[in-house]
């Protein structure tokens, strides 16, 4: 395996594992907030009970994420000398930012909302609760105006010595890009909360366990599900593709698997892409839709890979494909799922139909598995650059460190994060077989996550 | 501009050092300290709520240097690739040996953790100090800048070093005696009792063994680097530097003798900023010297960002600074005062 490979696969991995735990991390804060806001205005303890439930489950996941998290800023400089090396002076702002903004913001106030309760008034808890949403909310949006910056460069220039700096510090904060990648990419984020506290409050109706509890999960969950899952596909997937078809169209037809231009182009729902041939095998198509999607005209030309030169077509293309394919599919579950539940729970129904409980209690793994893709989607969409038709991949990698090296520490990072994973899974569940009621007010600071 | 990032990133340096100093320090002493299961829940309920904010200074700090000096960034940290790695791969074991001991009424669990805690602690104090006695020591740079160093080769200083080599060991363990020191002298601020009394006797051992390791360390830094000296030769008003850190440990010595503990505490963290803004006293203007040729050195001028990049990062920085500042008043006073068992956390 090359370098480059090895690089690529050695940062791919360890940010997907990574974002698995910020994206609950950023989804169950906000409903955090939501269930301290109902128990300071209806004076129900069953939502502080819930609140505090949330609260453990949240602590060992922030945990995970906190501890993925550190060797990825490093990882720039360790990995990707050359790329940080040109580009530090740009996107090493808005990386040094989530640091002194966000990370400090999101450390002080979840100790404050773990252990202060007893000592502070339920307005002060409430305002500690809030600050850690907005911490965490904060830091997503750092890092997408990093990434946003690779993926549609804006507000900079290139010094003699061949180094980028910022021109424009408000330019790069305000990337258009980067807006509309933020607005999709947190709503992604509130899919996961709610699925995994639908998942929560269904198991506990199903079992019959903490029936009060299981309900206000599911209020809460249905809601912010509904409206998140809708949000995602419109207006924040649509503003995503159609700006994406427009400044990065090799994507867009590499996603889409759009081999030779065509006008009136249809949308292509399932299909394996064939480079060989340069078609799709098996293809279940629609004719036109894609036309529609992205010029709100079924007879407008979408421009295909032939008319890009070989050496700018992202790759891999199949994973690129497959990875587009699956987050819309399960983005379209993810609407007609929660429509069903929505409309059942405006009905007073949901509580007690089995077979709707069922795929809401069992659906949890799948949000995780959509935003991954959508993450692949943008970040193998954005090869063969590392910042779009500047810099390329290959260009960017630590020239210093070899292949052996790299695999070292890869297979390092698989070992020691399949580790974690046992360890979240065990101390999840156990959160949960043991439920909201017992959850005591901690008198004394403990380690953050302790039981 | 160059001189105020390059003070402005040791600065965030010194604070690191100082904060997450202690959980380092509380992390190597516990096996040696605490007696009982009420012990260990002590020593980690000092450092629970606050090492998380502590450690975010090394995030801030590094996010910083990587805009203000992207080619120190980008050299250094794949240079020292499996060094840096390792700690990485520390930071990660020692949060999870602190987080996740608790969750278990299991004695062998809770004992795992406690080892996991205590090996990670340790190691990272080692690598802490081996790492700054790479950057006095210098690196083999090439003219594109970089190096690629491996973590040993045969302990010996000369054309060929390792990350760690006997001069860069002496830097490890110093560290680690430093740290303890540190984490000892807050432990006696935290705790009462039985527990307190043995953190400052440990205390009062580990400072006299820290005086003599920095003595040996301070002509040990000049043998290794001809010219670590030049700077203060050149202005000899900057001798204040090595005094200060004489005088803190004494310090240290003096007021835990006398249970000042506090005062003892801020010896202690004047002790380890003195040592750190001695070594980028001696460095300046270099970032990163190279071991064998002078012209080669990453200096501030040749990784510096751009002028309009640093002016921006002023605006935020200064103003991040007192946030980050407000918030760490707010838990530090909320959790103020000796640690006490009353409430077993989140209880069942």
């Amino acid at each position: 395996m090359t370098a480059l490979l090895l690089h690529r696969i050695h940062f791919a991995f360890t940010i997907t594992y990574h974002y698995l735990f910020p994206q609950l991390t950023m989804g169950l804060a906000l409903l955090i907030v939501v269930l301290k806001t109902a128990a300071l205005r209806r004076n129900d303890e069953h939502y502080n009970q819930a609140a505090r439930f949330w609260g453990r489950i949240f602590a060992v996941n922030f945990l995970i994420g906190v501890v993925t998290g550190i060797p990825m800023e490093f990882q720039f400089g360790t990995n990707w000398a050359q790329f940080a090396r040109t580009t530090g002076g740009v996107i090493g702002q808005p990386l040094a930012m989530e640091g002194v903004f966000s990370f400090f913001l999101e450390s002080a106030f979840l100790g404050l909302f773990l252990f202060g309760e007893k000592r502070l008034s339920p307005l002060a808890h409430w305002f500690s609760a809030f600050m850690v949403f907005l911490g965490s909310w904060l830091s997503g949006f750092f890092i997408i105006m990093t990434n946003a910056w690779m993926q549609h460069p804006v507000a900079y220039k290139v010094l003699p010595n061949g180094v980028y700096e910022v021109t424009s510090f408000w330019g790069l904060l305000t990337n258009p890009w980067g807006l509309i990648q933020y607005a999709h990419n947190m709503s992604g984020a509130v899919i996961t909360g709610s699925f995994v506290m639908c998942a929560v409050g269904a198991f506990y109706l199903l079992e019959n366990r903490f029936p009060e509890h299981g309900r206000i999960f599911l209020r809460v969950g249905v809601v912010a599900g509904l409206i998140s899952c809708v949000a995602q596909v419109f207006p924040t997937g649509d503003l995503h593709g159609r700006y994406l078809a427009r400044h990065q169209p090799a994507a867009m037809a590499a996603m889409e698997g759009l081999f030779s231009s065509q006008r009136g182009a249809g949308i292509v729902l399932i299909g394996q892409p064939n480079e060989e041939t340069q078609t799709i095998d098996n293809p279940l198509a629609v004719n036109k839709v894609l036309s529609f999607l992205i010029y709100g005209n079924t007879e407008a030309e979408v421009k295909g890979l032939d008319q890009f030169p070989r050496d700018q077509w992202p790759e891999p293309l199949p994973l690129l494909f497959y990875a587009y394919h699956i987050m819309a599919g399960l983005g379209t579950y993810f609407v007609l799922l929660m429509v069903v539940a929505a409309f059942l729970l405006w009905r007073g129904r949901l509580f007690t139909t089995r077979w709707a409980l069922w795929p809401l209690m069992l659906s949890f793994p799948l949000p995780y598995i959509a935003n991954t893709a959508g993450w692949m989607t943008a970040e193998i969409g954005r090869q063969p650059w590392v910042v779009y038709g500047l810099i390329r991949t290959s260009e960017g990698y630590s020239r210093y460190v070899g292949p052996g090296n790299s695999l070292f520490t890869l297979l390092g990072f698989m070992g020691m994060y399949t580790v974690l994973s046992i360890l979240f899974i065990v101390l999840v569940y156990r959160i949960i077989q043991k439920g909201p009621e017992s959850m005591v007010v901690a008198l004394a600071p403990a380690p953050m996550s302790a039981v | 501009m160059g001189f105020i990032w390059f003070w402005l990133v040791a600065l965030m340096i010194v604070a690191y050092v100082i904060f997450d100093g202690f959980d380092i320090g509380v992390g190597i002493l516990h096996p040696f300290l605490a007696r009982s299961e009420q012990d260990r829940q002590i020593m980690l309920r000092s450092i629970g709520p606050v090492w998380d904010g502590n450690e975010v200074w090394l995030l801030a700090g590094g996010g910083t240097l990587y805009f203000a000096f992207p080619l120190l960034y980008a050299s250094a940290f794949s240079g020292f690739y499996l060094a840096l790695m390792i700690v990485l791969w520390l930071l990660i074991m020692r949060g999870v040996g602190i987080e996740l001991r608790m969750h278990l009424e299991i004695s062998v669990w809770r004992a795992f953790f406690d080892g996991v805690f205590f090996i990670a602690s340790l190691l990272l104090a080692i690598f802490y100090g081996a790492a700054l006695a790479n950057v006095i020591r210098g690196v083999p740079l090439g003219d594109d800048g970089y190096f690629f160093l491996p973590l040993w080769t045969d302990w010996r200083l000369g054309s060929h070093p390792g990350i760690l080599d006997w001069y860069t060991v002496i830097g490890g363990v110093l560290a680690l005696i430093a740290l303890a020191l540190h984490g000892s002298l807050y432990l006696v601020i935290k705790t009462e009792g039985e527990l307190q009394k043995r953190a400052a006797s440990a205390a009062r051992a580990i400072s006299i063994a820290v005086l003599l390791l920095t003595l040996v360390s301070l002509p040990a830094s000049v043998f290794a680097r001809a010219d670590a000296a030049a700077n203060y030769r050149a202005m000899p008003l900057l001798f204040v530097v090595p005094a200060v850190i004489l005088l803190a440990l004494v310090g240290v010595i003096v007021f835990s003798r006398k249970e000042d503990s506090r005062k003892a505490f801020i010896c202690s963290c004047v002790y380890l900023a003195f040592m750190l803004v001695g070594a980028a006293v001696a460095l300046y203007p270099r970032l990163l010297p190279s071991s064998d040729n002078p012209s080669r050195d990453i200096t501030i001028e040749k990784a510096l960002s751009g002028p309009h990049t640093l002016r921006v990062g002023l605006a935020w920085w200064g103003f991040g600074m007192c946030l980050a500042a407000t918030y760490f008043i707010i838990v530090y006073r909320m959790f103020r005062g000796k640690v006490t068992l009353e409430g077993s956390g989140y209880g069942h």
